[in-house]
């Protein structure tokens, strides 16, 4: 036995060193960083400094919030709907959701733009059919669809793996208990597939909180999120590294707490469901 | 309601899946308060016929009735009937106690009411104690329990058993069969119990129905099922039997392997070719000059409380199950009471069961357990 769990050491070792040189160093610099100032000496007037910062969090959390809501109302009822289907369709629809994230990030945000642009798809269209351009583009509106859009996948694949991995026999059981659809889905089915659920919104949550992207080029550059309030500082110069780091390590804590409540949830079930 | 009025009724039913029928034209009537079980083997349709009454699948033509109003398209949740799943399909988000208060909370029973009722459940099935379980840290038989105790607490009128004891070894199957029966009594209700284990179905049921192709075969009572088997599928599901080729001479006379027997059986047209039915255990061996008929061991096989011996007559392989020793190649007798032979008309199954001389395969197959997925 021991020998085969040195073996298993051995074999984990490429990761360690991974994990050492992408991970803990990183990490280690980010929290040298925050704590140091331009110099190098100690000082704490970075977390002093963040004040000024707390619009952004807020909004960002908000966003976030926000998108997370939309697509978790989006994915569970796809996921539910895709379960109905024959497996041929549902993996069509599948190849649809994940299809998207083939493409580059940047390149899926862009073509929003074009589609949402004053002189955008829909605009030319409206305009065509008669009736006045919408204001599509940089606002709140297109910033939180482009985080929809972009993250959704990311919710549909836990939620749709914990619901196709329900056995039929217990939602018959709840049939034969007296369960109309709602209460089937309320009491056995939810809570089943609730571990997918926590997955998908950590997984959509964490990115979207921290997206600078999006907001950029959807939102137009009135809003700042947390994500380009750090990019920003990172892009003015190596004077601004400090505050950039604390920035992160505030936001990187507030990610881990938020986790540690959801994960709260399935604490009961062992095995979380992330592909 | 009287003791012999039909709970359940399943008139004219049939049912295809994909165009390949399933059950073809059942009818079936249930007795209030028995105990009946649909026996057969896998892809008989007795699955189906349960699942019809449960409410999960609806047939293609024909009416189920209950308390003699139709119930075709009244959907599950709306049946007082609750059924016990196969693998037991417990809630693993819930624990013990919560599996079996299911039903009642969806009814919003109240709460002093529903614990009343599911510690009197858990009492019943002996699970006292495992209240607050999680369900993947039972045994088998323990699943079971919860499985048995989750469904009657709702008091249904009909229990079905979809091959409950399935998943449970032999000695534990055992214990169950006894204690399923005990409850049914207890509770006063109907049980339709579901399998393909002839033995189960002999020992629990008031009424057997065996099923086979869709079709019901034959409904008696498991001594009715076992003494006179309606065709050669009965005769050969149920229990071991020498099944012979054989002519109706006359009222009480049967001729096969050669010679005229005595029997008890009439009704037939005279010379009317019949399939003829021996039980291993009805032969007896005696010596060559006291015998009906002769001939030779093939094997032995000792079982513990008898041997099982295949007899060579004329060719055709016998298989008689006796408490003397013999030896293989040894010539013996064999003496068949009247009261032992059971004539059947010909049927479709007619010359599908030959002799047991390939007999060691026959053990084989029977001994796989087979699940019933329709």
């Amino acid at each position: 036995m021991k020998n085969s769990a040195l073996g298993r050491r051995i074999i984990a070792c490429p990761y360690y060193v991974w994990a050492a040189i992408f991970i803990i160093v990183p990490l280690i610099m980010m929290v040298y960083y925050s704590i140091t100032n331009p110099v190098g000496e100690f000082t704490i007037d970075n977390f002093l400094s963040l004040g000024k910062y707390s619009k952004a969090f807020l909004l960002s959390i908000t966003y976030a919030v926000i998108s997370t809501i939309i697509t978790f109302l989006i994915a569970y009822p796809l996921s539910y709907a895709m379960t109905k289907l024959k497996i041929s369709s549902q993996r069509m629809i599948l190849m649809m959701v994940i299809f998207p994230m083939w493409m580059n990030f940047l390149i899926r945000t862009y073509s929003w733009i074009s589609i949402l642009a004053n002189t955008g798809i829909i605009n030319n269209f409206l305009v065509s059919l008669g009736f006045e351009p919408l204001k599509l583009i940089n606002t709140p509106g297109a910033i939180i669809l482009g985080m929809v859009y972009d993250f959704l996948p990311y919710m549909v694949l836990p939620i749709y793996t914990a619901m196709s991995k329900i056995d039929t026999s217990l939602l018959e059981a709840s049939d034969d208990l007296g369960c109309n659809g709602w209460q089937k889905l309320k009491k056995v089915i939810f809570p089943l597939t609730l571990p997918g659920v926590v997955s998908g919104i950590t997984m959509v949550f964490v990115p979207s909180v921290s997206t600078f992207y999006i907001s950029q080029k959807l939102g137009g550059n009135k809003t700042m999120l947390i994500g380009d309030a750090i990019e920003y500082l990172f892009n003015i110069g190596p004077d601004h590294y400090n505050v950039a780091s604390t920035l992160s390590l505030v936001l990187m804590v507030l990610i881990l707490i938020s986790m540690a409540i959801m994960n709260r949830f399935t604490d009961e079930t062992d095995e979380g469901v992330i592909i | 309601m009287r003791q012999n009025e039909n709970i359940v009724s399943l008139k004219n039913i049939s049912v295809a899946f994909d165009g390949e029928t399933v059950l073809d034209d059942i009818n079936l009537d249930i007795r209030n308060k028995e105990f009946i079980t649909l026996l057969g083997p896998s892809g008989c349709g007795k699955t189906t016929t349960l699942r019809i009454i449960a409410g999960f699948v609806e047939p293609d033509k024909g009416d189920v009735l209950f308390d003699d109003n139709k119930i075709n398209g009244v959907p599950a949740h709306k049946r007082q009937v609750n059924t016990i799943f196969q693998r037991y399909a417990l809630f693993p988000h819930l624990n013990v106690y919560e599996n079996v208060a299911f039903g009642l909370r969806v009814k919003k029973t109240p709460e002093k009411e529903l614990d009343l009722k599911v510690r009197e459940m858990l009492k019943l099935v002996n699970l006292t104690g495992l209240e607050k379980r999680k369900i993947d840290t039972l045994s088998g038989g323990q699943q079971q329990r919860v499985a048995i105790a989750r469904a009657i607490a709702n008091n249904p009128k009909v229990l079905l058993l979809d091959e409950p004891l399935a998943a449970l070894d032999l000695k534990l199957r055992k214990d169950m069969q006894t204690e399923l029966k005990k409850i049914q009594q207890q509770l006063g209700i109907t049980f339709i119990f579901v399998t393909h284990d002839q033995e189960e179905a002999l020992s629990m049921s008031d009424r057997v129905v065996v099923m086979d192709n869709g079709k019901i075969q034959q409904v008696g009572t498991p001594k009715d099922i076992y003494n006179e088997p309606k065709n050669a599928f009965v005769a050969d599901f149920i229990g071991e039997s020498n099944i012979l080729d054989g002519v109706m001479i006359d009222d009480r006379l049967a001729e096969f392997s050669g010679k005229k027997f005595e029997c008890l059986d009439s009704g037939f047209e005279k010379n009317e070719p019949v399939d003829v039915v021996v039980r291993p255990e009805d032969v007896d061996i005696v010596p060559l000059s006291k015998g009906m008929l002769e001939g030779v061991v093939t094997s032995i096989t000792f079982l513990g409380v008898h041997y099982e011996i295949i007899v060579d007559i004329g060719g055709f392989k016998w298989m008689i199950q006796t408490t003397d020793e013999q030896f293989v190649g040894d010539k013996v007798g064999l003496y068949i009471e009247p009261d032992a032979i059971h004539i059947m008309k010909k049927s479709e199954y007619s010359g599908k069961y030959g002799d047991y001389s390939s007999y060691s395969e026959e053990i084989d197959h029977l001994s796989d357990v087979e699940e019933d997925e329709n």
